[in-house]
Formats: structure tokens, sequence, C-alpha cells
């Protein structure tokens, strides 16, 4: 990166921050979402759906590095939504048509996106903990679960600009992004996938979320890992090389009006 | 020149917006692109300030080709767009300030430019509130000084006072000859004549995305044969005793009115009145019709089966 596009994108990132310090409603609501998922899997669910994990280990520990992946993938959709009503504004044709570094306007919005979901993932750590969540990681492996939801959040954070460029209103950038948020569902994150039927199970063991989030409970509960923790950094840097891509290519287009 | 175009074609799907468009701008003055909704003055804009691009076509801006170095057309000109470029989340000095930042001014420079610009728009008041409160005309002037932060050589202006009420549009004319004074070049569309006819040097019409007519105010003007001296009468009898006395005219029996053309100038108008007075005609209404723009644009711009 030149020294003229770190200085626009660290410009623009001061713009982004400053709409979500004026409009906070907005994020707050996509950190909403995963604490309440939380709450009522732990204290509706969590009696029943806590048998099925057996050898007594406790809920909300199983629980909770699925709530953070969803917590990511709730941020992703703001994101989209976020950018895509960004887009339809004046000054961003303003600013195409200014001698400045072309993708700072996106790497403005991914580095805003990427405080703002740490933000959300450390009041989410600090609810899990208030529930009950008590981790058995130490430094080391905390901060390989922070650097791996890092990875993660660059991963979801592009993929979300992109779907927030290639929708046409901010309603279709929040429906496009839903399997960020619909998948978790079926994937490790709130019941182990042997207990599925047999083709769910090979769609729960094949999709991206299940090796993340086991990554993340064997890192955060020491659960076994095995070779998860290659396929979770792979595909997080697989996804952010795809939404990264995909975001210049759908910026680059001649703009609707 | 400042801007030069050759052949610019630009269509979405089925519709063509630009029919094979060529323009030249000398620099340091005031070039109007004049036409009515559609035309594709915005189209042009876009596509000269290297926000979209051209199906065929060349365009060089600032000296920099649109298509081989947007960067360097970027550096030297500055955009006021129909659509009001401003943050609305933001205030209008954060407006110009995040301008100053983009722009790679130094803090002091920065600051000190906007409190500038902030006074000679008449935002000082307004600087703090969030533009999203401020009115249409209080919108299109921070746009403008936006634009400005930069000190572009070359500024186009995309239908700057439409909505505007006369006031404000008023104020909008001076600063742009204000902006004149200090060498730019400016592009400007419009869709009002008077606009154009103020502020330009040379007019290009634009209809249906192709150029029909170029030049000064005042060539244009001549273009349109526009000019008479209405004579109305109260009775078909009189238009016809006048019909006879001045003979080169063309009436009108409905509306009981004889157009004699000409300029309308006192001689003209002496010479006319003695002759009805000599045959005793007695003439209920006169008046004088030059051909302004507004003829020009009608004549050049409504289909040819109304004409």
């Amino acid at each position: 990166m030149s020294t003229m596009a770190i200085r626009d994108t660290t410009t623009l990132l001061r713009r982004n921050l400053r709409h979500m310090q004026r409009f906070p409603m907005m994020s707050i609501g996509s950190l909403l979402m995963p604490v309440l998922m939380m709450l009522l899997f732990v204290h509706v669910f969590g009696g029943s759906l806590g048998s099925t994990l057996g050898g007594g280990a406790s809920y909300v520990d199983y629980l909770v590095p699925g709530i953070l992946v969803m917590t990511v993938g709730a941020s992703a959709a703001w994101t989209a939504v976020n950018i895509n009503s960004d887009m339809s504004e004046g000054i961003i044709a303003r600013f195409r048509t200014m001698a400045i570094s072309r993708y700072s306007v996106l790497t403005g919005q991914a580095l805003c996106s990427l405080l703002n979901t740490v933000g959300s993932l450390t009041l989410v750590i600090g609810v899990a903990v208030l529930t009950g969540f008590r981790p058995a990681a130490d430094v080391t492996d905390w901060l390989a679960a922070a650097g791996l939801l890092v990875l993660l959040t660059l991963a979801f954070t592009w993929l979300g600009i992109a779907f927030g460029l290639a929708a046409k209103t901010p309603g279709g950038a929040n429906s496009s992004s839903l399997p960020l948020q619909f998948l978790p569902f079926i994937s490790s994150a709130f019941v182990p996938t042997d207990s599925m039927s047999s083709g769910l199970a090979w769609v729960a063991e094949n999709q991206p979320f299940t090796p993340i989030i086991d990554t993340l409970r064997g890192l955060l509960i020491g659960t076994p890992i095995g070779d998860s923790g290659y396929w979770a950094v792979g595909w997080c840097l697989v996804l952010t090389a795809i939404g990264y891509t995909w975001s210049r290519a759908l910026f680059n287009r001649d703009p609707s009006r | 020149m400042a801007i030069t175009a050759t052949g610019l074609r630009k269509s979405y799907g089925d519709h063509v917006v630009l029919d094979g468009l060529d323009l030249r701008v000398e620099p340091g003055t005031v070039f109007a692109l004049l036409g009515p909704n559609g035309a594709g003055k915005t189209t042009t804009v876009q596509i000269l300030s290297t926000l979209i691009s051209a199906d065929r076509g060349e365009a060089e801006v600032a000296g920099h080709d649109v298509v081989r170095n947007p960067a360097g057309v970027r550096k030297a000109i500055g955009v006021t767009g129909q659509f009001s470029a401003v943050d609305g989340l933001l205030t209008g000095a954060e407006n110009l300030l995040l301008m100053a930042d983009l722009n790679h001014l130094d803090r002091r420079e920065g600051r000190r430019r906007s409190a500038d610009l902030l006074r000679q728009f008449d935002l000082v008041d307004a600087a703090k509130k969030p533009v999203s409160t401020y009115s249409g005309g209080m919108r299109r002037r921070l746009d403008l000084a936006m634009t400005l932060v930069g000190e572009p050589r070359l500024i186009f202006l995309d239908e700057p006072t439409t909505g505007l009420d006369p006031r404000s549009r008023h104020a909008m004319w001076e600063v742009i000859r204000g902006l004149v004074e200090g060498g730019v070049t400016i592009f400007l569309t419009t869709q009002y004549l008077e606009e154009a006819d103020e502020l330009a040097d040379r007019i290009a019409v634009l209809n249906g995305g192709r150029l029909v007519a170029e030049g000064t105010a005042d060539e244009l003007k001549r273009l349109i044969p526009g000019g008479h001296v209405r004579l109305r009468f109260a009775d078909a009898h009189s238009l016809d005793l006048a019909a006879k006395a001045i003979g080169d005219a063309s009436r009108d029996d409905g509306n009981l009115t004889l157009d004699v053309p000409g300029n309308g100038g006192v001689h003209q108008l002496r010479g006319l009145l003695e002759r009805l007075d000599a045959a005793a005609i007695d003439v209920q209404d006169l008046s004088v019709h030059t051909p302004d723009l507004d003829d020009v644009f009608f004549a050049l711009t409504t289909e040819r089966t109304r004409r």
C-alpha cells in the first residue's frame, strides 16, 4: 500500500466511524441478535440440547464459539446494508472523480467493520462470561482464537461488502447476506453434527462454519481440533480472496446513474 | 483546449443516450451544454469526469485522455453534480475538512481553506449542523464549496441551479462569475436558457444525444428568424387594410394579428405607424418580439412533426 492509499483509507475510515457514532442503532441492532440468540439457546433450549452432548459438558461452553461466529455473520450483514446505502449517496460519485486511492472507499469501510465486529465480539464474550461461560484457554489459546476471529471477520466483511455492492437496494443487501447468518444453524454451532440426519450432517461437516467453530471450541474449551485448524484458516483466506476480488470488480463497474 | 471530445457514444441497452458527440472547450471560458431532460447532458459530464466510460469515441480533459489517464484528469477537475454530492450525516464543516484530507492538504491549510469557504458561501452559522438539516440552496452551496477545496482549474457544474429559488440562483451565478474571473474553466449543463445566456461564452444545444447547434448566444439567436412586430386589430376590415398598406407581413385572421418581420427598432416602428396613420387604420395593440434563446431552443429541440 502506498502512503497515499493509507492516508485516504484512514480519512474514509474516520468518515465511517463518525457515521457509526451519529447513528449507532444499526450496529447495536447487529449486536443484539447474537446476544439474544445466546440467551435463548442457553436458557430455553439449553436444558434439552445440552443433554445430547453427553459427558456432562456445560452447554454454554459448547455454544459460545458458534455464537461468536454468528456475531461475525450479523456484522457482515450490517456491513452489506451499510455500504449499499452509502453507494446510493452522491458523495461516492464525488470520491470516484477525485484523485484519491481508488479502493480506499472500500478499505475504509472494511476497517470500520473490522473495528465494529471486534467490539461486538468483546461484548458478546463479556455477556457469555456473565451467563456462565468458563473457558479453559490460556493466553496462547486466546491469541490464536482472536487471530482466527479476525481472519474470519476479514473474510465475512469483504463478502458483506461484495453483497452490498451487488445488491440493488439495502433490503436486497440484507437478504443476500442471510446465508452468513443462517448457515451456523446447519453446522456444529448448536448441536454436534452426528446428531443430524445423514444428508444434513454431510452439509454441516463440509461447510466452512463447522471447522471454524470446531477450531474455536478447541482453543477455548479444549475439545480436540484435529485438522479443523487448517481448514478454518484455509476457508477464511479463500473467502477473503473471493470477497475482496469480487468487491473490487463490482466497484469498477459503471455506477448506475 | 481544456476539453476535446470526438464521436462520444453511449447507450444503455437499446436506449442511445449519446450519438456521436463532438466538443471543444477553450481554457478560461464558460461552456454551456443546453438541452431538455434526457438529452444526455449528465451522461456527457459523467464521461468527461471519468465517472463512467463511453462506448465509443475519445475525450481529452485538461490534457489527459479520460480512459488512459483518468488519474491525471481527476487531479485537474472538480465536479458538482445534479444529485448533491455531500455527506448528509456529517456537518458542513466536517464535509469540507473531509475534502481537505482527500486533497492531501496539511491540517492547518485544510482548516484555513474550509473556514474561508464557509464564509464565502455564507455557511458559517450552519457549519456545525448536520447537512441533512440543510435547505436545497445550502446543500448546493456546500456542494460547490467542497468542489473548490481542491482549487480545480476545470469545473463541471451539472445543472447547478435546478430546483433553486431565484435568489439562490442569482447567488450561484455570482459565485460562478467569480470563478471565471479567477481563470477557471467552467463546463456547465443547464436546461435554463436564461442561465446559459447569462453565464456562457459558448453554448451547445444537445438534443437526443446529438449537438443540434453551437455558438455564442448571439450566433444562436441569429439562427432563428423570430424578430417581428405584432399588430393587433379590432376587426377583419382593419386587418385587410393594414395588410394591403404594409405588404410584406404574415397575417393571422383568427387572432386578427399581423406579424411584420424586423428587429422592432425605433426606425422600423416609426415607419410602420406613419404608414398606418396615412391609411387611417386604427391599431388596437402593438408588441415587439425579439428572438431569444427560448425561440432557438424550441425551434432546435422540437420534433420536426411539430414544426
